[in-house]
């Protein structure tokens, strides 16, 4: 895909109480942000299965953002440090996957933030932008191993 | 899934709005879209789907084709959920296999390109579509409500809601922090437009609320913790010693009479420091509960125990005087809570060139109410600080308010207690009032009226923001004068207005802990800090925590009259509830496949209220729906999948990710 | 009645465990045997390509392969085996999810090679020399199988019936298999020829967690003196029993050593690293970000731990390749 006709899908996972009311907020207030994201509503962030977000990447998001209430601010109390703990290790995860930082993001973001809900989508979608496709649905498996001619010369570029 | 389940017959409907999702959507080709996507039988797109027409179709399609999923794509969900379910209920279908799109408030209102609008919808719905097919039926659970009410808050709002609750047979607990109930409404001398003395229209109600048989009032208490949910909640309040028994007070005075402080000494908080008041005291004379309290911080007997206690003496018989009384907590449970924490008064020192603070003869429009005020420290005389009667007084509209400096909103009444207080200056001493003014904003019964006669009056009135106050004189008319600086942005000069006295009509903020409070009871604020309503329109009373409900300047800035009113319809909220004596809750909670769980108890400590619990007989994890609130974050947590919850079901996700994600 | 139900026996890229698991049956083996021909079985046995590619399809009743997908060759034994067999069946781990070869898939061919054949302190190959696919000496042209980028799991390859999981397959699950497919009382297709629920439910230490069990520190085996009886994670051990799927009896965690997951994922789960971190995660005790980040900083490899046997039947599968097309 050429560079400039690229447009990121970033697939959010926002929780009930907190980014998807600011979401609405931000619709109320006529705020304007890029149309990339893809909102899918759970009840709290601490509903979000690290499985959710492996399987947009795999199924070929751009990128992943998950939105939920500021710390001590969670509608069931500690829902959003569960999201937290689960964020770190996931991170980390991905981050060996070789998947950039920018293409997965947590934002604590309050049903009174429509700005920053604003804000935050339109930085990311930018940041996934300047990464480029992630193209993980499309397999990166050559249909015949070919490792006769060419293989040496790469062999050789890396030891070097 | 579709080839599985051959059954799943759905219907999408794509909602206009009039023009508010067309104009930017091209609904008709969503429409178009969505009619290709798998077991969808009808797509249509329509003006106005929650319209009574838009529910029929809907309806009409169920019966004609045999649907037996619904997709419906419009508004948010916290909007139209409930009418959409509704409607496929109407038409013998289970309401949770119907799903919403939102397309306008995700959509429609913040984008701009319509291309890409409709591409967007179009992902949306077909992620609508392929997690509807999934859906299960549910029904919805009931719980009870207890018919107690607890209402947070003694000023005029919590008051009105407590009669009117009392006054309809139910138990109310009115909690106020203050040793006295009448907030800031038992402050105001008289109230616009009408002129009518607070006190006249406030403190009979007060004495309704002390005696009604069905209110407890607890004065000078905290609520400390709140448990549990819609129809039950555990209320922990804690009640704060004021070292007076309440029901041995008789409220005589006598105690303060004999003092062994012989003259007030202490600033007067009721008065804002403008009076003095002794360790003991009552807040005000007509203060409810009319039952004195000690200051400890100030009393001797607390200090040095030294005390000849003149005032246990005066109590006498009585008894009334308890120096060992201890801080206590009360548990209750209630059904539904109304929140009627009031506002806080901006501090103008935050404002600096006011002067606020620094030129004594600055002064809050609080604090002239106090010195207009009859029973205030001047007994109604409006006298300054330094002693001068006022012959030339100036009033600075919009402290704190309309500035992006300090906070952004209109708060509404400024405007009209400002007239009301230059119309009491002018009346009490024959000043010459300025009102500066960006706009005079008169907006209710009788108040543009009002404005006209204080203009008959002979009120000078200034457009312009003031720049600065100052005592510095450029001629000897401005000696010894507090100037005021303003452009006269209507004949546009800078002029400056020497006056004695300044008036700073202060914004209304939230309350200082509006944001502890809201945690404390799992209700929102919006982005300026007063509590959220869960809709602007449609639920102004309600939040988004089922059964607490919002009255007076907690949820904004507001007159008395809105207040009263909106008190009002809190308590019909209230009522409405406690008469149904039940309500459904949403059927979202978590559940465990039994065969499926291995009993590893990772999801029991995910659980804040305590909802799961091991099975010893068969030793596996058990879900209490009722106490379920469903957040699924144990569904998230269990490492074997054998733990789901209604409506957001693994799969559903699933489908949703691979809906939104299939585009070309 | 001349013909019993004819079985395969064939390795792809795996250890050889799966093979010795079958010689564990012990003397069950021998009902086996009287119970079926065995037409293929490259580890005891001396067969050739062409005679399996000579068998007139569909004519083995089931094929047991274990082992990764990760040369040409295995992939077209897989097609053969796929065309001649009635039932495939995905015989262990590395089969089922990829196992530990598919481990390869946090790298490359390059590196692979580049490690195998250059780098490793045993390695003797001065010219650099690494596999090719072709090569052509005097007039004869000698060739290789292909190593592939990726590992991939049997049934990312062929379309597979069934699995039995394991590293390697215990001797009940296979003895189940065999009189599963003997009597023709066969699960639905896809099934995992194992029970599914999470290990827990067998292992004898489970009622020894207590109800609310949250940690703040991450303990390895060789770091503690591993109590008998006191279930493995309240002694602050990465057990993965909760995430793996059960049906091997415990024999690791009754033998003092933490789940690893061999067994996979029960049928719910799509992604097994992702529910296992989900799960681990969630119990450490702390909300606040450093102090959380200071507990997962004592997992040295998270994917070896959560993916140890099933990266390449993830979500992800590998990582991202460096030079993408």
């Amino acid at each position: 895909m050429p560079e400039s006709t690229f447009e990121p899908k970033i697939v959010a996972f926002f929780c009930n109480w907190c980014t998807y009311l600011a979401a609405d907020s931000a619709g109320i207030s006529r705020f304007k942000y890029a149309p990339n994201i893809r909102v899918i509503r759970v009840m709290c962030s601490g509903r979000i299965d690290p499985q959710f977000i492996l399987d947009a990447f795999a199924k070929g998001a751009d990128g992943v953002l998950i939105g939920g209430c500021h710390p001590n601010d969670c509608h069931y109390q500690e829902g959003n440090y569960k999201c937290l703990r689960r964020f770190n290790l996931l991170k980390r995860v991905v981050r060996q996957m070789g998947i950039e930082d920018q293409r997965l993001r947590l934002e604590w973001i309050s049903a009174a933030e429509a700005d920053r809900l604003r804000v935050v989508v339109n930085d990311m979608v930018e940041k996934v932008r300047a990464l480029g496709p992630l193209n993980w649905s499309v397999a990166p498996e050559p249909l015949a191993p070919v490792h006769a001619a060419g293989e040496l010369r790469v062999l050789q570029e890396v030891s070097r | 899934m579709f080839e599985q389940n051959g059954s799943v017959r759905i219907g999408v409907y794509i909602c206009q709005c009039g023009t508010n999702i067309a104009a930017t959507v091209d609904c008709r080709a969503v429409a178009e879209a969505a009619a290709e996507f798998p077991a969808v039988v009808v797509s249509r797109d329509y003006k106005y789907m929650c319209s009574d027409p838009g529910q029929s179709l809907i309806q009409q399609d169920i019966k004609e084709h045999q649907l037996n999923r619904v997709v419906v794509a419009s508004c948010s969900p916290h909007l139209h959920e409930e009418t959409f379910r509704k409607a496929v209920a109407v038409a013998g279908l289970n309401s949770f296999y119907m799903q919403m799109v939102n397309i306008r408030e995700h959509v429609s209102w913040v984008h701009a390109n319509r291309k890409a609008a409709t591409l967007k919808s179009i992902d949306l719905v077909r992620a609508a579509v392929r997690r509807v097919a999934r859906h299960r039926p549910l029904e919805r659970g009931r719980v009870n409500i207890h018919p107690d009410v607890l209402i947070v808050g003694g000023g005029i709002a919590g008051i009105h809601a407590a009669l009117t609750l009392a006054n309809a047979g139910k138990k109310v607990y009115l909690v106020e922090r203050e040793a006295t109930i009448g907030g800031h409404m038992a402050k105001f001398d008289k109230t616009f437009p009408t002129l009518d003395c607070a006190a006249c229209i406030l403190t009979p109600k007060m004495t309704a609320v002390k005696n009604h048989p069905n209110i407890t009032l607890w004065t000078y208490s905290d609520v400390s913790r709140v448990d549990g949910y819609v129809g039950n909640y555990k209320v922990q309040v804690t009640r704060r010693p004021r070292y007076i028994d309440e029901d041995l007070c008789v409220g005589c005075m006598e105690c303060i009479e004999a003092c062994v402080f012989k003259q007030p000494k202490f600033s007067d908080e009721f008065n804002l420091g403008l009076g003095k008041r002794k360790p003991i005291y009552i807040p005000f004379p007509q203060a409810v509960p009319p039952v004195a309290v000690i200051d400890p911080e100030q009393c001797i007997q607390f200090k040095s125990g030294k005390c000849k206690k003149t005032c246990v003496e005066a109590c006498g018989d009585r008894k009334a005087i308890n120096f060992g009384q201890q801080e206590e907590t009360r548990e209750i449970e209630v059904g539904t809570i109304i929140m009627s924490t009031g506002f806080k008064t901006f501090d103008p020192q935050r404002i600096p060139y006011y002067g606020y603070g620094h030129y004594p003869n600055v002064y809050t429009a609080l604090e002239v109410e106090r010195l207009v005020n009859a029973s205030g420290p001047t007994g109604g005389e409006v006298i300054c600080r330094d002693g001068r009667k006022p012959k030339t007084v100036g009033i600075v509209h919009c402290v704190g308010s309309r500035d992006e400096r300090t906070n952004r909103w209109c708060s509404r009444v400024c405007c009209m207690y400002s007239l009301k207080l230059a119309h009491l200056v002018k009346e009490h001493t024959g000043a010459e009032i300025f009102n500066f003014y960006i706009d005079i904003r008169t907006p209710g019964k009788g108040f543009e009226e009002f404005f006209q006669k204080l203009l008959n009056e002979g009120v000078h009135f200034i457009r312009g923001r003031v720049a600065e106050v100052t005592d510095w004189a450029l001629d000897p008319s401005e000696e010894n004068k507090l100037v005021i600086r303003v452009e006269d942005t209507l004949s546009a000069f800078v002029r400056r207005i020497p006056v004695d006295m300044v008036v700073l009509s202060t914004a209304l903020e939230p309350q200082e802990d509006a944001q502890d409070v809201r945690r404390l009871f799992n209700i929102g604020c919006s982005t300026e800090g007063f509590f959220m309503e869960r809709h602007p329109k449609l639920a102004p009373v309600s939040t988004f925590t089922d059964g607490i409900f919002l009255a007076g300047c907690c949820q904004g800035p507001r007159d008395i009259p809105d207040t009263v009113a909106q008190a009002g319809a809190a308590a019909a909220e209230a009522l409405a509830l406690i008469d149904a004596g039940h309500v459904e809750i949403e059927p979202n909670t978590a559940f465990v496949n039994e065969d499926e769980c291995c009993g590893c108890r990772t999801c029991i400590p995910m659980c804040p209220y305590s909802a799961i619990t091991v099975n010893e007989i068969r030793r596996i994890a058990m879900v209490n729906p009722v106490l379920c609130k469903g957040c699924g974050t144990c569904v998230a947590a269990c490492p074997s999948g054998a733990m789901q919850q209604n409506l957001f079901e693994d799969e559903e996700i699933f489908e949703e990710i691979n809906g939104v994600l299939s585009y070309a | 009645m001349s013909a019993k139900p004819k079985v395969a026996f064939y390795w792809c890229a795996s250890c050889g465990g799966c093979e010795e698991a079958v010689v564990d049956l012990e003397e069950k083996i021998l009902n086996v045997v009287e119970a079926v021909d065995i037409v293929l079985w490259p580890v005891a046995m001396d067969f050739k390509r062409k005679d399996v590619e000579a068998m007139p399809d569909k004519s083995i009743t089931a094929s047991f392969i274990n082992g990764a997908i990760r040369s040409s060759e295995q992939e077209e034994m897989a097609h053969i085996l796929r065309r001649k067999s009635q039932f495939v069946i995905s015989f262990g781990a590395c089969a089922q999810l990829g196992g530990i070869p598919g481990l390869a898939n946090l790298s490359d061919r390059a590196s692979v090679f580049q490690t195998v054949y250059r780098e490793t302190p045993s390695t003797v190959n001065p010219e650099g020399v690494v596999p090719q696919m072709e090569h052509k000496e005097n007039g004869f042209t000698v060739t290789l199988p292909g190593l592939y980028e990726t590992v991939r799991t049997l049934d990312q390859v062929i379309d597979v019936d069934y699995a039995i999981p394991g590293c390697p397959p215990t001797a009940n699950l296979i003895e189940g298999a065999v009189q599963a497919l003997l009597s023709g009382n066969l699960p639905p297709k896809g099934t995992v020829l194992a029970p599914d629920h999470a290990l827990c439910d067998e292992c004898p230490r489970k009622d020894t967690r207590p109800e609310k069990l949250l940690l703040t520190e991450w303990k390895r085996p060789h770091q503690v003196l591993i109590d008998t009886e006191t279930c493995l994670m309240a002694q602050g051990l990465l057990c993965l029993g909760p995430a793996t799927r059960g049906g091997c009896g415990a024999p690791c965690t009754k033998g003092n050593m933490p789940c690893t997951g061999c067994f996979g994922p029960t049928s719910r789960v799509r992604d097994y690293g992702g529910k296992a971190l989900s799960a681990l995660a969630s119990i450490v005790d702390s909300n606040d970000e450093a102090e959380i980040a200071r507990i997962m900083d004592k997992i040295v490899d998270p994917i070896g731990l959560v993916y140890r046997y099933s990266l390449a039947a993830s979500r992800l599968r590998r990582k991202k390749m460096e030079v993408n097309a």
